[in-house]
């Protein structure tokens, strides 16, 4: 009864989506409030009725119906609470849902914190996020009911997939889906504005801190699943250019692109054209990414399902959604023209080069994503792209970017004289790469890649310092506290991230060069030494848990003769498939972290052991976790709250204007 | 400086930033393509000698064996028609087993192949696709031959 209540409140929120796709647009176009007004009540009840069928799929799975095909296949009695709950989107159709449930979450999120935004142009936002809305609950309706009975009911479930099982998981989806979904709200206010023909500052500025937010997400997003990627899959790797990671990298990249080319549409009325391409690009990449994942087109733990059918369809959502939004594009291109000019040495043309750079790094990706399916689909052979490739790429790609973007900030808006700028921060590039080189050799890895990436992180780091101490030196004469004050929030929030970008590439420049990885054979009583680290094997013991039996290793770590402790790395074997997991365990410190896992175990009841050492591999989850941060800072500045006070009080006497 | 000579200076420095990319994109693309081969095309000559590339199919039965050091292992890939001997040395993926789908990835030398990769399948019921499609070839060259 119960997940027949979700499936019908899943089709009731089809027709609301549907209402708030239309009605609101067509009041628009004739400016009548009261159709507009239908917009906000439609999108609020859409979510409720979605929350609602969210809530039955759980309860399906928290009292194990296995009578429901969904939780029969993703589920098991026996599975713990916590993985009953989680495993709800840990499969195709229940991912779709929570993809819906994103969607309609930043729709009333827009409804509660857009009061301000004159009535026409928010309805036309509800009406094109209505549209998303309706493509994607369309879509799990019709190819992938959640609600799928099976009758007759099994005795028990097949369980969820061993690997999602972990507190990583529990977070990554959901934070994943507001990034990639979050992208929406900033198309939907790129295409209102192209509907209304009014591309302006204001558009910018509305626009801002949702598209900030959804890249914060984002950002969470990727570091959590590149975090799990590391601990959970028992190899100690953090990143695999896998084309289920590229597909929210690729977005991320033009999300990126797009949050700096807003900046200089808001502040300079420049770039506007462009602009809206990139939300259009940021968006679309979040939908091919879902049609990659979803489609059953690419191997990996991603790929659930294998149904034609699914992909199809997406790839029809991605075309309108192009198709669509170019030709708008194209109609409405003639008023875009224009903005503020700028000249050949200014803030501006250090963010186009980094957007060109950027878009380049982001097709580069789709490239190595795409090209394999292509001729695979044309039959012409199989082939795979793999890390090398992204590596080689990557390298000469970012190097750019990164020196201009700690450079860039120190260049006024439109005209500033380059010599002069150049020669400021000339100390602090000489020193970087002096750092740099020098730290190499210090580290015996003088190699010019570990050079290179060293010298990026120290000029990043030396350029943010003195970019701080200028800022903070404008104001000679005022207190300290007056001019820590003086600074605003969103300049706080660009420091902090391009500061992040310092600590991430210290990560991935060090453990990329100092990584070390053995595997050895050991019985108990024997010991392995690895980067000043001694191993002994002290047996392993048997350590069943709820739903899987598991043998734990022993592994007392030794340095300098003193015990750090026992690590505890686990073979288990999960019931319900019989499907075989390796859990790792780690010794996490700031400076480096020691992994071991468990192979397999031989004949002679020697186990095979591998062993690792990640020097500064936190860092680059302290560099995620810093650009996380300067986002929230970027979106939550008083200027948005400030100014959106003006737009409502000038839409309010506007409306009093007109009546008078 | 006019602003439109302005203009075409950044408009042509945009346009020689955007080819020095795209070359760079396309000649690293060139170069680190891995191919796949299928058993049969290996043992026909077709693969490279010297280069890395990939072969998938079925982890052959009672092919797998570990040398003394207990690091090495030894074992064959097959795609029902031709058999490639494999060595390895490190920790074999979990669902890796003899007669289920595997993908590897190495060179050849003297031949046998020296893998410095192993992919198996993620679940249970899933085969790798390079793997699948290396038997469904030699299926179908094996019912040619029988007509």
């Amino acid at each position: 009864m119960i997940p027949e209540l979700g499936h019908f409140a899943l089709i009731l929120a089809l027709v609301l989506s549907l209402v708030q796709a239309v009605v609101p647009l067509v009041g628009a176009h004739r400016n009548s409030s009261a159709l507009m007004g239908v917009g906000r009540p439609a999108a609020q009840g859409q979510f409720f009725f979605i929350l609602f069928s969210y809530v039955c799929l759980t309860w399906a799975f928290i009292q194990s119906d296995f009578s429901v095909q969904l939780a029969a296949s993703n589920s098991h009695s026996a599975t713990p609470l916590m993985y009953k709950i989680t495993g709800v989107w840990g499969n195709h159709e229940g991912s779709l849902l929570l993809w819906a449930m994103s969607l309609s979450l930043w729709t009333v999120a827009v409804t509660v914190f857009s009061r301000h935004l004159p009535d026409a142009f928010l309805a036309r936002v509800l009406g094109v996020l209505g549209w998303v809305s309706a493509g994607f609950i369309s879509f799990t309706l019709v190819t992938s009911n959640p609600f799928e009975r099976l009758l007759p009911a099994v005795a028990d479930g097949r369980d969820l997939n061993p690997l999602l099982q972990d507190p990583g998981m529990i977070i990554h989806p959901p934070l994943l889906y507001m990034g990639y979904v979050g992208f929406s709200v900033a198309f939907a206010f790129a295409i209102a504005a192209l509907l209304s023909g009014r591309l302006d500052a204001a558009w910018a500025r509305w626009s801002r801190p949702w598209t900030t937010i959804a890249w914060v997400f984002l950002t969470a997003g990727i570091a959590v699943g590149s975090g799990w990627a590391y601990y959970e899959l028992g190899w100690g790797g953090w990143w695999f250019w896998d084309p289920v990671e590229n597909a929210s990298f690729m977005p991320w990249l033009l999300g990126t692109a797009l949050m700096h080319s807003l900046a200089v549409t808001e502040k300079r009325g420049a770039f506007r054209s462009w602009t809206v391409l990139l939300a259009i690009g940021a968006f679309s990449l979040s939908l091919l990414g879902t049609f990659l994942v979803r489609s059953g087109v690419i191997t990996s733990v991603h790929a659930f399902a294998t149904d034609p059918k699914r992909g199809l369809y997406i790839l029809a959502l991605l075309v309108i959604v192009i198709g669509f939004s170019l030709l708008l594009y194209a109609m409405r291109a003639n008023k875009l023209m224009g903005g503020g000019s700028f000249g050949l040495v200014s803030r501006e043309t250090s963010l186009l080069a980094n957007n060109v750079l950027l878009t380049v790094a982001s097709a580069s990706v789709l490239l190595g994503t795409l090209y394999p399916l292509f001729l695979d689909a044309l039959g012409l052979g199989k082939i795979s792209v793999g890390p090398p490739y992204f590596e080689a790429v990557f390298v000469p790609l970012m190097t750019p970017v990164v020196v201009l973007m700690a450079f860039g900030p120190f260049l006024r808006w439109k005209d500033d004289d380059l010599l002069a700028e150049v020669r400021r921060v000339a100390p602090a590039f000489v020193a970087s790469v002096a750092i740099g080189v020098g730290s190499a050799w210090a580290v015996d890895h003088l190699t010019w890649r570990t050079a290179l990436g060293l010298s990026l992180a120290a000029w990043v780091v030396l350029a943010s310092l003195q970019l701080l101490a200028r800022r903070l030196g404008e104001r000679a004469g005022a207190s300290a506290g007056s001019r820590l004050r003086s600074i605003t929030a969103s300049w706080w929030g660009m420091w902090l991230a391009h500061f992040g970008i310092g600590i991430f590439i210290i990560g991935v420049t060090m453990v990329g060069s100092l990584d070390r990885h053995v595997d050895v054979k050991m019985k108990e009583g024997q010991h392995a030494e690895l980067a000043g680290y001694t191993f002994v094997f002290r047996g392993a013991v048997d350590a069943d848990g709820p739903n899987y039996d598991a043998a734990r290793g022993n592994i007392e770590l030794i340095r300098d003769g003193r015990s750090l402790g026992m690590l505890t790395p686990e073979k288990r074997v999960y019931l319900a498939q019989g499907m075989p997991m390796t859990e790792a365990s780690l010794d996490i410190g700031v400076f480096r972290d020691v992994y071991v896992s468990l192979g397999e175990q031989l004949e002679d009841g020697a186990w095979i052991v591998s062993l690792y050492y990640k020097p500064f591999i936190s860092w680059i989850w302290m560099g995620c976790l810093l650009m996380g941060v300067g986002g929230v800072f970027a979106a939550a500045d008083r200027r948005y709250r400030r100014l959106a006070a003006r737009d409502a009080a000038a839409a309010v006497g506007g409306r009093a204007g007109a009546a008078a | 400086m006019k602003a439109r000579s302005k203009r075409l200076m950044l408009v042509g420095g945009g346009v020689a930033l955007l080819f020095a990319a795209v070359a760079l994109v396309l000649s690293a693309f060139q170069q680190n393509l891995v191919f796949f081969h299928t058993p049969t095309e290996v043992s026909e000559g077709k693969a490279p000698t010297g280069k890395t590339f990939r072969i998938g199919g079925m982890v052959e039965d009672g092919s797998i064996a570990r040398e003394a050091d207990g690091i090495t292992v030894r074992f064959a890939i097959t795609d029902t028609a031709k058999v490639i001997p494999v060595t390895y040395k490190g920790t074999l993926p979990d669902l890796f087993k003899e007669g289920k789908g595997a993908v590897v990835q190495g060179k050849l030398e003297g031949g046998v192949f020296r893998a410095t990769e192993v992919l198996a399948k993620h679940d249970e019921n899933y085969m790798p696709p390079e793997a699948a499609h290396a038997v469904e070839q030699a299926q179908k060259a094996a019912q040619t031959v029988s007509q």
